[in-house]
């Protein structure tokens, strides 16, 4: 299989004006006859379906909540990345791509990521025009503050609630289209596959979660913006229904799966307390400005926190990275502390957290300016923990909040299977091995609002003309198979319930693919989920039918791809024989401990091809190629 | 877009009674004329006070208005209609809104006087008509018609001295300007609410002052009663019955 | 420590619907009160009873998609806070727990705990937006907006969409949630120019839907999640009162309500 990455020729800051022109288009009026289905309504999901409905398209948008509003893009606190300048402390749109790249520790597409930095300050735009409040200054200008990874402000925010209100704005745009009949809106509503006719995407099986009914739509063209794949750990930071069925259920259709193993640990959130737990809270990494990590230097230490004097407290952020101290890179951050906790270090019951402490800001600015910065988080963390951190430092423990890989994706955000676009945190393009604060917002709406609705259209003016309809055979077949797989999975009436086995699974994934991954852990994980697997085909229980709302059986479709999908996401860690980002191979890091690329053997994407069920994958390579920047041990120091 | 939701919402002045806020609007401006008289005529009653010539003048002034007095009236009726319609309009819309209740269901905010508006209203308009009938057009009790003091005017003093002498008249008078109040407590700032005059500082001030205007009225009304059965008002010397 | 829960348990949309006591066993008091309920729906799957279906996702207080009246409270007793936040440490061993969905005309019961809210996402697409393309915006430093205004939009502009506020309601009125909306962009400049149209279409809409009127309870401020002020509802009705003044002076807005 040959992957092109349709990255246009030229300088790499003139390649999108050039590709743009490039693109072929097509006249107003016959948008009109091409439709198009958007499945999530996310941040990239919404804003493209609402962009191309602008355009005169025929779009269809899916979501599994009640509503597109609830998406999990909602749940960003932190910000919005855009290389506006408005700081004047030097950034640009280079800087920017600069940053993204290195964050991602040199494995993503250079030309998409300098695309993603051109696109950004539209962004912005655009979200103000929408009625977006961020948050400004006294002058009414717009205010900034700075992230980890970063030593520019240039992250827009609006209080801790960025990704509510970025999504709202793009919500708002899509309630406008679907008022005026040009989105047709599909509330609770899940895709259980992708139908694939003489090669082309053409649709999508869905269940109506409240009638139980599985139907198909078909349309000229498909976008997935399903978000990521988190949930595979079970503990993670996604909504308890983030799930990888769509962009699972694609690969298994043909669509390559780009860097499964790339997950993203998020530094700061809220520690573990117990078995029952459902969920992982985040608490933003903006938190990280005024805030300083530590651990007592003894091990074990079991005092409170405010009695142990300053000479006792090792902040290890600071001492191992003092350029970027508490602002380093999210997979450092997450990955020193877990090393301090492994060693003993770790506080609270568990011993599983580190302090995050705002006494000195609290000395520096007063409380008050802090209570205004991050108010809302420290409610929230008083709300779940029952601390007050005003007087005692907040614990924290990383935990699985984004997944870099994705379906893969060409210069134009198409898979491999012509007419399946992906955008958002679904496809794999922008962040590589690891993705900076505030980016993954900016990567959504630009995906939807400026990338996509230009280059469908070349897709569409090439390839849309073949009309097909749901009565095709392709159409029937997948149908039946989705059907089928509900049935089986009723009529199991085994013992466990789909929560307990997806622990399990979770479980395996966090101990031997999560922060540090070696080669007998990822064997040994390569082993056990084929087990679970089949202990979910013999012994799971899914009481009910299918005719109803059945959460149950919504789950086990769910829980049935990640116990595939974990597979893969193992075989990929294991291939990837160097340390780079959220990929952390113990065996492969420099005498300090840090991460150990190999650009040599690994300067690639690993693209997977699924081979039928049973059968190994197969691995496809597209090289990394590197035209303007030359890539760099990462250093925060 | 709803086109037809729009288009209904558009007509004036139909949209005075379909629109939920607007409906509002009218509640609140027709309170506050019945707010404004229920003021002037606890003024124009305490001038009982004053004596048996003031008062007397004063309705012998109202009545001598002539087809203003019926203006006034008139317009009064229209508003008190309007507010007891829409009143009666809006609690039946709100049960429908909620046809199936709680089991167990708390209050955190609202108060009695908030949740029984309905009810108060109804009692107030049963005791508005009573009241009429006894006062305005005196059919309750056959000696009113025939008070007139020295001067040939009718002698309101005397009436309603005569009225509250009786216990279970002034119970009910007292009863029913005490809903009334109740009713004006969260009517009065309810009703700035509803024509969006307030804000989240003036919120505080306009329920304190709603509760003590509400009582300064109840205490300036139920002194006449509370008079009379005291013994502070008496007959005057010329009436004998 | 043990709960006695009365859960509401309703199979469809046309099922009458019945509380039922099910008892919850070791429940810890770090659990949040959807995991007290995950750990009862294990119990009861274990046991073959169909388990207790409620809406849930992010389970961080943000998308407003948990939706339960706890005790006679929307969202249960502890202020500013959705069920998914809410922590068993707030209840005491052996109380008696009263779960029931959000109550409301427009609210339909689909199943157990799980309410249809589009009536909410009907109003949002009668208005709930600035009419800007995608592209062609100016700057977004073009148009200055004082830091008050832009904070007192934010304000508004927190509401997740959840519906605690019909469901706490007397009337089961959607006023709060609707005047969040009219409020955000009533405080911005990019809002400004279509403010009469826009809250005379929602408006509309909302009564369309069957949703009650506001009479000033202020229930719905009490339950907010997201601490919304009922003051809100007066801007709201100042926007109203002007809405009516330009349209009943003559100026027509069909144009608007077509396009």
């Amino acid at each position: 299989m040959k992957l092109e990455s349709k990255v246009p020729s030229g300088p790499l800051a003139d390649k999108w004006d050039k590709h743009i022109f490039d693109l072929k288009l097509i006249n107003p009026a016959n948008k009109r006859k091409y439709s198009v289905i958007v499945v999530g309504s996310g941040l990239a999901g919404a804003s493209a379906a609402a962009s191309l409905a602008e355009l005169g398209y025929n779009v269809s948008c899916f979501c599994y909540q009640d509503s597109p509003r609830r998406a999990h893009s909602i749940a960003a606190q932190g910000g919005i990345n855009a290389a506006k300048n408005y700081q004047n402390d030097g950034d640009s749109v280079y800087r920017l791509f600069y940053d993204t790249i290195k964050g991602g520790d040199f494995r993503s597409r250079e030309a998409n990521v300098y695309r993603l930095a051109q696109v950004s300050a539209a962004i912005i735009d655009q979200c103000v025009a929408q009625g977006v409040p961020f948050g400004r200054e006294y002058g009414g200008l717009l205010a900034n503050r700075s992230f980890g990874g970063a030593q520019v402000s240039r992250t827009f925010y609006a209080r801790g609630q960025t990704g509510q209100q970025l999504l709202l704005g793009a919500y708002s745009a899509l309630s406008r289209q679907i008022g005026l009949g040009t989105v047709k809106m599909y509330n609770r509503s899940e895709m259980l596959d992708l139908v694939v006719v003489d090669g082309h995407a053409k649709g999508i099986v869905v269940r109506d979660m409240i009638s139980g009914k599985i139907s198909s739509y078909a349309a000229d063209a498909v976008i997935l913006a399903t978000g990521g794949y988190a949930n595979v750990f079970y503990l993670s930071t996604n909504a308890k229904g983030c799930n990888v069925t769509a962009i699972y259920r694609a690969h298994k259709k043909g669509a390559l799966f780009a860097n499964p193993c790339y997950t993203q640990i998020h530094p700061t959130c809220i520690p573990v307390t117990g078995d029952y737990q459902s969920k992982l809270t985040l608490m933003s990494e903006s938190l990280r400005n005024d805030g300083r990590i530590w651990v007592p230097k003894t091990k074990g230490d079991k005092r409170n926190p405010n009695s142990i004097p300053e000479n006792e407290r090792d902040y290890y952020l600071e001492r191992k990275y003092p350029a970027y101290g508490n602002l380093a890179p999210r997979d450092i951050s997450s990955r020193s502390a877990k090393e301090a906790c492994d060693a003993g270090y770790g506080v609270g019951e568990t011993g599983k957290g580190v302090y995050l402490d705002f006494t000195d800001a609290f000395n520096r600015v007063g409380k008050a300016v802090i209570a205004e910065r991050y108010g809302n988080l420290f409610e929230m963390y008083e709300r779940i923990t029952g601390e007050d951190p005003y007087s005692v430092p907040m614990r924290i423990y990383p935990a699985p909040h984004y997944t870099m890989g994705g379906l893969w994706v060409d210069y134009n955000l198409m898979s491999n299977v012509p007419g399946l676009h992906v955008l958002g945190e679904a496809n794999f393009s922008d962040h590589g091995a690891n993705r900076l604060g505030a980016s993954a917002l900016m990567q959504g709406l630009a995906d939807g609002y400026f990338v996509i609705p230009y280059t469908i259209g070349d897709y569409l003016a090439n390839h849309g003309k073949v009309k097909v309809n749901t009565d095709h055979a392709e159409f029937r077949k997948a149908e039946a198979e989705a059907v089928d797989r509900t049935k089986k999975m009723l009529s199991i009436k085994g013992k466990r319930s789909v929560d307990s086995i997806h622990k399990e699974l979770g479980h395996v994934m966090w101990e031997y693919c999560g922060m540090g991954r070696n080669e007998a852990g990822l064997k040994t994980a390569l082993k056990r989920i084929p087990e679970i697997r089949d202990e979910f085909w013999k012994n799971v229980t899914v009481l009910g039918s299918g005719e109803e709302i059945n959460h149950s059986l919504e789950k086990a479709g769910r829980l049935a791809d990640f116990l595939e999908f974990a597979e893969l996401m193992c075989t990929d860690a294991l291939n990837r024989n160097e340390s780079c980002g959220g990929h952390f191979r113990e065996e492969y890091q420099t005498p300090e401990g840090e991460a150990q690329r190999n650009d040599q053997d690994y300067c690639f994407v690993s693209c997977w091809e699924y081979k039928g069920p049973g059968a190994a994958p197969e691995l496809h390579k597209e090289p990394l190629t590197f035209e303007s920047i030359h890539l760099a041990q990462r250093s925060y120091k | 877009m709803n086109n037809t939701a729009v288009a209904r919402a558009r007509s004036f002045p139909l949209v005075l009674v379909t629109s939920s806020i607007a409906k509002k609007f009218v509640m609140a401006l027709t309170g506050f004329v019945a707010f404004g008289y229920v003021v002037g005529h606890m003024i124009g009653n305490l001038q009982i006070f004053i004596g048996q010539n003031q008062i007397n003048a004063y309705a012998k002034a109202l009545h001598s208005m002539g087809p203003l007095l019926w203006l006034v009236r008139g317009f009064l009726i229209v508003c008190i209609v309007l507010h007891i319609w829409l009143g009666a309009q809006l609690r039946i819309e709100n049960w429908v809104a909620r046809p199936d209740g709680y089991a167990r269901k708390k209050s955190l905010k609202t108060g009695l006087p908030a949740r029984t508006m309905i009810w108060t209203g109804a009692l107030i308009f049963a005791f508005v008509i009573y009241h009429i009938l006894q006062f305005t057009v005196r059919s309750t009790d056959p000696r009113f018609e025939e008070l007139f003091d020295t001067l040939g005017r009718h002698d309101v003093y005397s009436m309603v001295i005569l009225g509250f002498q009786n216990i279970w008249i002034s119970g009910f008078y007292i009863v029913a300007v005490g809903l009334l109040c109740f009713h004006l407590s969260h009517g009065i700032w309810s009703m700035f609410q509803s024509l969006g005059w307030n804000n989240k500082r003036s919120e505080r001030w306009l329920q304190g002052f709603a509760w003590i205007f509400a009582s300064v009225m109840f205490l300036g009304y139920i002194s006449i009663p509370i008079a009379v059965l005291g013994g502070f008002l008496k007959l005057p010397g010329g009436v004998a019955l | 420590m043990k709960l006695t829960l009365h859960v509401w348990r309703q199979k469809s949309r046309d099922d009458k619907g019945r509380l039922e006591i099910i008892e919850a066993n070791n429940v810890s008091t770090h659990m949040s009160f959807l995991e007290m309920l995950d750990v009862v729906n294990e119990d009861l799957i274990a046991k073959g009873i169909d388990p207790i279906h409620f809406d849930h996702d992010c389970r961080e207080g943000i998308c407003g998609m948990c939706s339960m009246v706890i005790n006679g409270v929307a969202h249960g007793h502890q202020k500013g806070t959705t069920v998914c936040q809410l922590h068993m440490r707030y209840f005491n061993d052996g109380d008696h727990i009263f779960i029931e969905p959000w109550r409301a005309k427009a609210f339909p019961i689909l199943k157990d705990l799980v309410v249809d809210r589009s009536a909410l996402d009907r109003i949002m697409r009668a208005g709930g937006f600035i009419s800007v393309r995608t592209g062609g915006a100016p700057d977004g430093n073009a148009i200055p907006i004082p830091k008050d205004d832009a904070e007192k939009s934010m304000d508004a502009a927190a509401c997740i969409g959840c519906g605690a506020c019909v469901a706490a309601c007397p009337n089961a009125s959607a006023m709060l949630f609707v005047a969040a909306k009219v409020s955000q962009f009533a405080y911005l400049p990019q809002g400004r120019v279509e403010r009469e149209k826009r809250v005379s279409a929602m408006v509309a809409q909302m009564d369309a839907e069957g949703f009650g009127s506001c009479t000033n309870h202020y229930e719905c401020e009490a339950v907010c999640p997201k601490e919304i002020p009922a003051s809100m509802i007066a801007k709201m009705n100042r926007e109203y009162c002007r809405a009516l003044k330009k349209e009943t002076c003559g100026e027509s807005a069909k144009s608007w309500a077509g396009a």
